[in-house]
Parts: structure tokens; sequence; C-alpha cells
């Protein structure tokens, strides 16, 4: 993908280059200012205000749709790094709104409710940034087509059970092994089969890397669990209800943070695992129905 | 051969790796305090300098940062490393490491919808103006007398400046192809 080095705001540049600051680092859903802050006080690189942390969104039921503004900014104030908020898919007129708040990043989520069954937000309209989620490189690519200036692979969020976004990570990261390795006239058809722009694959195999940043999330509820996914070759961690839902957030937001810096030091990892607590109650993906399965939503 | 370590404890450390392996420099990172005994010269990367200032208290950094700086390690901070290194910060947190006498503000262009690209004149760096892209970017709103500034937006803030064996750029040099900041670092390792 040619890089735009036009100046001014809005850019690809800053928009991309905003997810590049937050590498390395774990970002926190938080329902409340008082969570913000502890978020923030463990480490976490920047937090995603929400209303409802995915585990009450799945239990609850119901549409769940965009935050209260009131409490999006009442966040916004508690602390200084980097405040997201999740957009419907293809929900535009939620994502216009977020942006006139003022947020830094904008999740196109498939924890809300879809508002759009055929077609995503197309974001390169907008100046603030957007952060979308997937399961395999073909979905990545074509949000990355519409604009997404940062990737997290879907895990199936809400079950503290990392098996989906295991699962998203190495489809992702396999294929563009396997794209980096073809003979170039390979590509057009690969294109083809991934349902996936092509000048972005001819990147991929030219650099056998994304041209965004690409993080986990989904089903992250441990330390081990934020290791395993660095391990395997994301840039960061998101954390839903792994954190708030656990016995002791404090502990926990700080251990996630330390094990994700950490991710290749065992006996760190060993450290920062042991009195934890109780983690979040889990979910076994594998009984669920497949209605029930947020990962489904996008398309 | 010039070894510089880029502390990697968050933030896009990857970049300034890249960058100066293109530049044939042995480039490590550096998520221990030991391993600062090591290096000619270190990098803070960007990233956000809340989280970078914790992790630097939390993984116990703080104390062998300054002396090791003090004693006169070249050094570069680049956004939320130019933070880091402040002496006074206009907002009151995060506790910055005082190492250049500088005061700055964070977030001061407004939040990422401000953050722009802009093609900047530095005293130091020759040929065509460089594209520093800043990205919720501080600025340098005042120096002290051995301070001096290598660049300045429109409205004359000052967003790269340079004080003894530190340099400090509001802007990412990582994040452009262009190593012609890199080279003026490396200059003062040697």
């Amino acid at each position: 993908m040619v890089v735009e080095t036009k100046t001014g705001t809005g850019t690809w540049g800053v928009k991309t280059g905003l997810a590049q600051m937050l590498k390395g680092g774990v970002i926190m859903d938080v329902v409340t200012p008082e969570q913000a802050k502890i978020a923030e006080d463990a480490g976490a690189c920047a937090v995603m205000a929400l209303e409802r942390v995915p585990s009450d969104i799945r239990k609850q039921g119901g549409v769940a749709r965009m935050s209260d503004p009131s409490m999006i900014e009442g966040i916004k104030k508690a602390v200084t790094i980097p405040v997201m908020a999740k957009a419907r898919i293809g929900h535009f007129v939620e994502a216009q709104i977020l942006e006139a708040l003022g947020v830094d990043y904008i999740d196109e989520s498939e924890v809300l409710t879809p508002a759009d069954e055929t077609n995503h937000v197309w974001k390169h309209d907008f100046k603030v940034p957007f952060v979308c989620g997937c399961r395999n490189l073909g979905e990545a690519l074509r949000r990355i087509g519409e604009g997404a200036a940062m990737i997290r692979t879907k895990g199936e969020a809400g079950t503290g059970n990392v098996v989906e976004a295991v699962r998203h990570a190495r489809s992702v990261l396999g294929e563009i092994k396997r794209i980096q390795g073809m003979n170039l006239e390979e590509l057009m058809s690969t294109a083809r089969d991934l349902q996936a722009p092509f000048d972005i694959i001819k990147d991929i195999h030219d650099t056998g890397k994304l041209p965004v940043v690409n993080f986990a999330a989904g089903g992250i509820a441990s330390p081990a669990d934020a290791a395993l996914m660095m391990q395997i070759g994301v840039e960061g961690v998101f954390v839903g209800s792994g954190i708030f839902k656990s016995e002791n957030p404090q502990i926990m937001a700080q251990a996630i943070v330390k094990a994700t810096t950490h991710f290749n030091d065992p006996d760190i990892l060993a450290d920062v695992s042991r009195g934890l607590g109780a983690s979040m109650p889990g979910l076994d993906v594998r009984t669920m129905p497949e209605e029930e399965q947020l990962a489904q939503r996008g398309w | 051969m010039t070894r510089i370590g880029v502390l990697a404890l968050q933030g896009d450390f990857f970049e300034h790796i890249k960058i100066l392996k293109n530049l044939d420099i042995d480039a490590v990172e550096i998520r221990l305090p030991s391993q600062l005994d090591s290096i000619d010269g270190l990098i803070i990367p960007g990233g956000e300098s809340t989280t970078i200032v914790q992790l630097i208290d939390i993984y116990k950094f703080r104390e062998k940062l300054i002396k090791t700086i003090k004693e006169g390690l070249p050094t570069w901070g680049t956004c939320a490393g130019l933070i880091v290194l402040a002496k006074k910060l206009m907002d009151h947190r995060p506790d910055p490491l005082k190492l250049m006498d500088i005061t700055v503000q964070r977030n001061a262009f407004g939040r990422q919808v401000d953050s722009f690209e802009s093609n900047i004149d530095i005293t130091g760096v020759k040929g065509p103006p460089f594209n520093c892209i800043f990205i919720r970017a501080p600025i340098v709103t005042k120096v002290g007398k051995n301070t001096e500034i290598l660049a300045k937006v429109d409205n004359n803030r000052a967003v790269a400046v340079k004080e003894k064996n530190i340099l400090g750029t509001s802007f990412h040099p990582e994040l452009t192809n262009d190593t012609r900041v890199h080279e003026l670092f490396l200059e003062m390792t040697l």
C-alpha cells in the first residue's frame, strides 16, 4: 500500500502512527472513570470506554449500541492516555458522533449489535482512526481497504477463553507467511480467493507484514494468555472483561501489562502469575450456539 | 561498532531498531536496567508517556537511567521520550526524569483528530525540509540557557531541542524512511 506523504491532519501517517505508539501495550475495557484510572495506573497504553463489558452484554442480551457521550466524556477527563470507543458495524453516524466527541480511536466492533449486515463504515472519510476485528487475512485486508488504521483479532469476546483469538491470529499470520513465499503470478488469484484488495496483497508479499499494527483481542483473561498472543506474533493486546471481571482488577491489570512487556521471559511471567485471585469465569466456545458467537458478525 | 539501545517497555521501539539496522548500527532492545551498561547511546521511543513512565518505575529503571544519562550517555527521546526526559511538565503527571532543562506541554496540539504531518527545517539536518509526523504531540514551551532549539513549527513553538548529550524531538523520524535525524543522533555518540 502506498503511504501518502501529504501534509495535514487525518493523514494515513498520523492514523496508523498512533497505533504504532500503542504497540507492546495493553488496551483495557473500562466502564467508569474510576476503572479508567486503575487501568492508567497499572500501565495501560489506552482505554476502551464502554457501558457494559462484553461478558455483561452477553448475559443481558438486547441491542448493544454506542455508549452515552457523557459516559465517554467522563472517562476522557479522568485519564491522559488515549480513549477509544466502540461503534456498531456499519453505523457511520455513531462513528460521526464519536469523532465529534474527540475520541482518539473508534473500534468498529462486532461486540455491539451490527447496524448493517452487508457493509462496514467507509473509514477513509474520517479524521479519527479506526480499529477493526478480523478472523482471517481476507477480513483484515477488506477492513484495511475500507480505511482501518489498526487491526485486531476478533477472538470470542466476553468468554475468557483465548482459543478463538489464537485461531484468528494463527490464521492471519499463517496466510501472511504463505503469501510472502508466493510467486508474483499467484498473487491475483490469492486476492480473488481471499476477497481482498490486490494492492495490499502485493504489499504483504513484498514486506511480509500487514501495513498496519495488529493486536489480539477476544478472550484474553490472564497474563499467560497475553504473553501467548505476543509470542504467537501480535503487537499488543486488548483485554475486555478479563480485568474488571476478575477478583482483583488492580493486580490483574498490572500483571497483564508486565506479561505483555516481558512476554519472552518465563521467570517474570511466573512471578506475575502468582497469587492473582480468581480470573473471570470462562465459557467454552465449542458448546456455544453459532448465533451467540460474536465473531460471526462482520463481512 | 557503535551499539545503540532502544528502551523497549512500550511504543514504537521496533521502528527505531529497523532504521538503525538499515544504517548498519548494532541496535538492541532494552527491557531491564542492567542492559543500560553495555550501550553507546540510548533512544527513548514514542509511545504513551504515562505508560512508559509507569513502566520505568514498575521495572525500577528510574535511578539507573538518571545516573547513566547524567554521566553522559548520548540519549534521544522522540515524542513520549521527550516528555520522559523533561525537567518540568505543564500538567501534574507523569513524573518525568528531569534530565533536560525544558518545560513540556503534553498533547499540545489537541487530541488525535488534530495530529498532523508537516515539512520542517531542522538545524543540523542537511537537504530538504524533514517530513515531521506529530501524533498527540508535545511541544517545548520553555528552554534553559544551555538548551539549543533545532526546529520550530509555524507559530514559533519548539519541537526539536538539544542540550549536551541529550536530543529531544516532538515528532517521529522513526515513522519515516528518512534516516537524517538518526544520523544526527549517531554523530552525538562518536
